[in-house]
């Protein structure tokens, strides 16, 4: 040892330095661990509730009282029709965020020191899972709330509301994965945006969210019919204003299981691989 | 590798960990119960990136309780060495065994006894200095009450209790270092590895960063750190290794690396700067070794065998019409070893870098 290494022992460091380890976590503890983080950050960084809502808000106002009228011969019955495509829209387009927070975090190295961690190495991921339900959530009741304001009545009340915003969190939850792995392989979070708007714009508005599918080209419609977007926004109609079937609701399901059955190993294997 | 495999191993690998380290944990550090065999013992260690090969058949033997500084310049791969050793990086080649455990077999036993500070600061910015250390708290086991009596414990001993409710991305540059490493103590590691530790800091943060190192080594944890600062790893190593290009080109302690370049070293100052280039030319014809100037350009220094060579070669320079102000003679300073080792002056920057 180098002759500088004589001083004395502070008694703070001996009880820094001699901290008996407790047991190991269970993988549920990792993940809540994660899941508080995900939550803290809602405290701290208010202004993200400013960016989920306020681009759905605008769409809603805009498109109700611009189009509607055009599209549906009035505000009210256009509102009735758009308001479960826009809580589609908002939650897919919000599912960017858990891959641009994960690009943040293995920008600044953070993911480093989680992964020098014996952890359950999942549990990173269960914390980004449970801030992105916690957003869907809370953007998709301020977007219905507002809907009820502008005068939208979902007919199935209460159940089909809790019904909706389950689907509406699985479809959030299936898309998360894609920008996951984009966030796993893009350093630049911006980049992980900008690369998310580009798959998810074509997606959004070539679907039946805004406008009646029936005036578009065949080949569009074709596109369309089978668009998950399409199929989620359609189930979500039927599911909070009513006659949803039971097809209607699995098609629906169909894009967020195939998604997380083919992007979670995906997942796991680019984050381990070293 | 199907994730439910993976999964059930690294529980089983922790499990074994945690049991050792319940015998060792009063009266040493996570696994020095494994004695016996060195910190970190690599052989052969290597690590390509494409076409660049950034850790060339690096050996390495770190023992218990030391301070060990890895030396280097800018993308000599001290990053890349550090992290196949901390178990985030997998060596192309080679072997290692780091506090006893196998690095390729066994990462999650190396986990459980090593923590890792980065270059960059492995923080969340947007959570509070305390809210950091009670998520890793959290994450090493501590529960409720117990994590937040840790992280206070810690921002104590860190000179952080003040600023511990404050968002981390209002911390200055040494609050933010000294934090990371705090985060690296929450479980007391039997091995610490601190990458660039002080790199970015003014004078004053680093003589803070390097009391709190030396107060942890002589609490019995086992250093291995990175530095570019050759005065760093003369003040805090017990051993040195230099690396360039991925390649160990030396190993020792800083006495012993003085030693091998050479017994003596001539340093000369100049009346006239503006004699530089003509003097530093005559001085190595006349030395035959190569020769280096201080970063102002006022003085030069090389490698002497002997005072009789020394006059003589100052004698030939004033008579070539370089004046000389002043000149000494003694043992070379670490950054004269490392220039004759790397033969490269722009290699061993004392400041800068990133
Ligand atoms: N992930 C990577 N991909 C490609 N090249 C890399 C990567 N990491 C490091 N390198 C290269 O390996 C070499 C060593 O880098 P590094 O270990 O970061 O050096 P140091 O930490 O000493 O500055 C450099 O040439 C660097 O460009
Ligand atoms: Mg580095």
């Amino acid at each position: 040892m180098s002759e500088r290494s004589n001083e004395p022992v502070s008694a703070a460091w001996v009880t820094i330095a001699r901290v008996a380890r407790p047991p190991r976590p269970s993988a549920l503890s990792n993940a809540l661990g994660f899941g508080w983080r995900a939550v803290l950050k809602f405290k701290h960084v208010p202004e993200q509730f400013f960016d989920i809502v306020m681009s759905p808000v605008m769409f809603t106002l805009l498109f109700t009282f611009v189009f509607g009228g055009a599209v549906a011969g009035s505000a009210s019955d256009y509102l009735q029709y758009l308001l479960p495509g826009i809580l589609v829209q908002t939650v897919v387009f919000n599912s960017v965020y858990s891959g641009m927070g994960l690009s943040t975090d293995l920008d600044k190295g953070l993911f480093d020191r989680f992964r020098s961690l014996p952890i359950w190495p999942l549990a990173p991921f269960a914390g980004l899972m449970v801030g992105d339900v916690l957003r869907h959530l809370i953007a998709g009741t301020l977007i219905l709330a507002i809907g009820l304001v502008l005068g939208y009545r979902p007919e199935n009340g209460v159940p089909g509301v809790v019904a909706g915003f389950a689907l509406l969190v699985a479809i959030g939850f299936g898309f998360g994965w894609i920008f996951i792995v984009l966030g796993l392989v893009i350093r630049t979070p911006t980049t992980v945006m900008t690369m998310g708007f580009t798959v998810l714009f074509p997606l959004v508005f070539a679907s039946n969210i805004m406008v009646y599918p029936t005036t578009m080209p065949a080949w569009l419609q074709a596109f369309v019919a089978v668009n998950p977007i399409s199929l989620t926004t359609t189930a979500l109609r039927g599911l909070m204003g009513g006659g949803a079937t039971l097809g209607e609701v699995a098609l629906a399901l169909i894009a967020p299981a195939v998604l997380t059955l083919l992007l979670a190993p995906l997942t796991l294997w680019l984050y381990l691989r070293r | 590798m199907p994730p439910g495999g993976l999964t059930g191993r690294v529980i089983r690998a922790n499990d074994t960990a945690i049991m050792t380290d319940t015998i060792a944990v009063t009266s040493l550090p996570a696994g020095v119960a494994s004695a016996g065999a060195p910190a970190v013992f690599a052989r052969g260690l290597t690590k390509r990136f494409g076409a660049v090969t950034a850790i060339d058949r690096v050996d390495l033997e770190v023992p218990h309780g030391t301070i060990f500084a890895i030396l280097g310049p800018n993308g000599a791969g001290k990053t890349t060495l550090m992290r196949m050793l901390a178990t985030l990086a997998r060596p192309d080649a080679g072997a290692a065994t780091v506090m006893g455990h196998d690095l390729l077999t066994a990462p999650g036993e190396v986990r459980g006894c090593i923590a890792m500070t980065g270059q960059f600061a492995s923080l969340d910015e947007d959570l509070t200095g305390r809210e950091n250390l009670v998520l890793l708290a959290r994450l090493w086991g501590f529960r409720g009450r117990a994590a937040w009596a840790r992280a206070d414990d810690l921002l104590a001993a860190f000179d952080l209790a003040d600023a511990a409710r404050r968002q981390v991305r209002t911390y200055s540059g040494g609050m933010r270092r000294r934090l990371d490493i705090a985060a690296s103590l929450v479980v007391t590691p039997g091995l610490l590895f601190l990458d660039e530790p002080t790199t970015g800091l003014d004078p004053k943060a680093r003589q803070g960063v390097w009391r709190m190192i030396r107060g942890l080594a002589s609490s019995g944890v086992t250093i291995l750190l990175t530095t570019q600062y050759l005065e760093e790893a003369d003040q805090l190593a017990a051993r040195i290794a230099v690396i360039d290009h991925g390649r160990k080109i030396a190993e020792g302690t800083s006495r012993e690396l003085k030693a091998a370049t050479g017994s003596g070293f001539l340093h000369v100052t100049l009346a006239d700067t503006g004699q530089l280039e003509a003097a530093r030319g005559q001085l190595a014809r006349l030395l035959g070794a190569p020769v280096q100037h201080s970063p102002e350009g006022g003085a030069l220094s090389g490698p002497v065998a002997s005072a009789v060579e020394a006059n003589r070669v100052l004698g030939a320079l004033t008579a070539a019409g370089i004046e000389i102000a002043g000149f000494s003679m003694g043992s070379p300073s670490l950054e004269e070893v490392f220039f004759a080792l790397t033969g490269n002056a722009e290699a061993a920057p004392e400041e800068g870098g990133r």
